[in-house]
């Protein structure tokens, strides 16, 4: 299983440079960013090579952070990739909430990140249509 | 234990019908009194009123109503019935909303004074054997140095801690083993904030057991939150620097209201717009004569807080009647779209939503020439868990909850932690930003 930040943050010119800002003093590295937008604020969603060090580290700077389980899946960077991880939960009816994606090795490798309710479900679904998935420390050594 | 139950059972277990005799005598005295002011003199002269002839309580209606105003209106030595020698220390108000308004004491006022507020703190059990932090204020403001002395009479050891600087605050409880303190309600809710962050649960860490929360108008729930957060028992009380400051009402431990003293305060409740007295149980802004006071004694003073008189008698045996929490004020209400909001009913329905975090603003400015109002409210990290759907629900909840208490609907705005200015003292909580309200 892996972690990702979640870190509330109103939208406004300022508070993602704090941010990241954050993140660099604590050195930090971030593989992956999406923010999820409602009118006023969003939540900025970071994937990270230590999850655990940048969620003390926002939380101690004041922002309201949340490290949030998520499940990370390895697929091939080419076409249809993401389209079998896709049909794989979707024919066990696992709803994905949120999802995005970024590429390892150029097309080579991808990692899709998702988002669902019942993560061991959804674990369960894509190791046995042969997925592999990754650990936070898999994901570290990236 | 060998104390009794009770500070001044003389007083405090007057009978109703006692407490009127005594009121009428001791309004005799102060009326007499007052004649020695070159003020009253000419209030009672432009209002035909002879006090000599006062042959019930009731006969003080026929004098007009005091406020602020009638204090600012010039030289406040005018008031005094005794000579200045005699004054031995002076108060003003916090002038918040106008120029300060200032009362003077002689050394039997501030004695009066604090034996009322140390019957106050006996009442809610503050014993010998306590120790006192008083974390309000010193200086003009009457909060604190009214604890203060009261607290000294009693003879628990008194820590003037002052506001501020929270750490400290922290520790000091911790060193000297604490267990009352007096504190600004939001004040105390900031601190639990500094009390988790220093990894310590007040519960556990400090031997808290009583506090006194006051100069802040708070709500029913914010009380049990504290209460339930520091494990200690919170009093309600309720006093203002014209009545000498704390010790006009104060909460038993029923807390079932606040007892006004009514041996040194004449109490009537008034329609705030016909001027009319209403009836116990009803709505209405309070009105306090002094009994007590001999320097600067002041009469049918209008207080702009609203509450009502609870009916009934009080399970503590003693007769002094009982006000409910004030509602508001009848000058920091403001209307929205037509509608009279106060402060306080915005903070009593944020508490009600599960989940918002302690702080928050009301944003009051014209758009498109008609009148918003925009509540900001913190979102402290423990209560979110990370979606968006969450705070979409929080806000839309929020909005629900203000709708029914204000009848107004706010724009809510989710603020981060931190990001509204806090904490520290008396929260500012209203930003009138209006076209009509700029220029005051």
């Amino acid at each position: 299983m892996a972690h990702q930040v979640n870190v509330f943050a109103r939208n406004q010119p300022g508070r993602l440079e704090r941010l990241t800002q954050v993140l660099m003093e604590e050195n930090v590295n971030i593989r992956a960013i999406t923010i999820a937008g409602a009118e006023d604020f969003g939540v900025v969603k970071l994937l990270v090579d230590d999850p655990q060090r940048a969620h003390r580290a926002l939380q101690r700077e004041g922002f309201s952070a949340y490290l949030k389980e998520v499940i990370a899946v390895i697929m091939d960077d080419r076409p249809g990739g993401l389209h079998r991880v896709c049909r794989a939960l979707g024919e066990k009816g696992v709803n994905i909430e949120d999802a995005y994606g970024f590429v390892v090795q150029d097309r080579r490798i991808a990692v899709l990140v998702v988002e669902v309710e019942k993560i061991p479900e959804a674990e369960e679904v894509l190791k046995s249509s042969g997925f592999e998935l990754m650990s936070d420390e898999e994901l570290y050594a990236l | 234990m060998s104390e009794g139950e009770f500070w001044n059972p003389g007083m405090e277990l007057l009978s109703g019908e006692e407490i009127r005799s005594l009121q009428l005598r001791k309004l005799r005295e102060v009326l007499e009194r007052c004649l020695h002011s070159p003020f009253y003199r000419q209030w009672f002269r432009d209002a035909g009123f002879e006090p000599r002839k006062l042959a019930a309580i009731e006969d003080l209606r026929a004098l007009p109503l005091m406020d602020k105003e009638t204090l600012r209106g010039g030289d406040p030595r005018r008031f005094l019935t005794v000579p200045l020698e005699e004054v031995v220390r002076l108060h003003s108000s916090s002038g918040t909303t106008g120029q300060a308004t200032v009362i003077f004491h002689t050394a039997r006022d501030i004695e009066a004074w604090t034996e009322l507020v140390a019957r106050c703190m006996y009442m809610t059990g503050v014993r010998r054997s306590d120790v006192f932090q008083n974390m309000m204020g010193y200086g003009l403001f009457t909060g604190g140095l009214g604890f203060h002395y009261a607290a000294e009479r009693i003879g628990a050891l008194v820590i003037p801690a002052g506001s501020g600087n929270s750490k400290r605050q922290i520790q000091l409880m911790r060193d000297f083993g604490t267990t009352v303190v007096h504190v600004i309600p939001s004040y105390a809710l900031y601190l639990l904030d500094v009390f988790r962050e220093l990894g310590l649960d007040p519960r556990r860490d400090t031997s808290l057991r009583i506090a006194f929360i006051g100069a802040e108008p708070h709500t029913e729930s914010l009380r049990r939150r504290l209460e339930e957060s520091y494990g200690f028992k919170a009093y309600n009380s309720y006093g203002l620097s014209e009545m000498s400051g704390p010790g006009v009402a104060f909460e038993c431990p029923f807390q079932e209201g606040m007892h006004v003293w009514e041996d040194s305060f004449i109490l009537e409740v008034i329609d705030p717009e016909t001027l009319e007295p209403v009836p116990d149980g009803e709505e209405g802004e309070l009105v306090f004569t002094t009994l007590h006071r001999e320097g600067m004694p002041l009469l049918r003073y209008r207080t702009h807080d609203l509450a009502r008189v609870l009916p009934g008698p009080c399970r503590c045996g003693r007769a002094h009647r009982r006000i409910s929490r004030i509602k508001g004020r009848t000058d920091d209400m403001f209307i929205v779209k037509g509608v009279n909001v106060f402060p306080m009913q915005v903070e009593r329905a944020l508490l009600g939503v599960l989940g918002v975090g302690s702080n928050y603003r009301i944003v009051l400015e014209t758009v498109d020439n008609r009148d918003e109002m925009r509540v900001q409210v913190e979102v402290s990290g423990e209560l979110w868990h990370g979606e968006v759907r969450e705070l979409n629900q929080l806000r839309r909840r929020i909005v629900q909850e203000l709708r029914q208490e204000i009848l107004v609907t706010p724009r809510v705005e989710l603020m981060e932690p931190g990001s509204l200015p806090a904490g520290e003292g008396k929260a500012v909580r209203v930003v009138d930003m209006r076209e009509h309200a700029k220029g005051d």
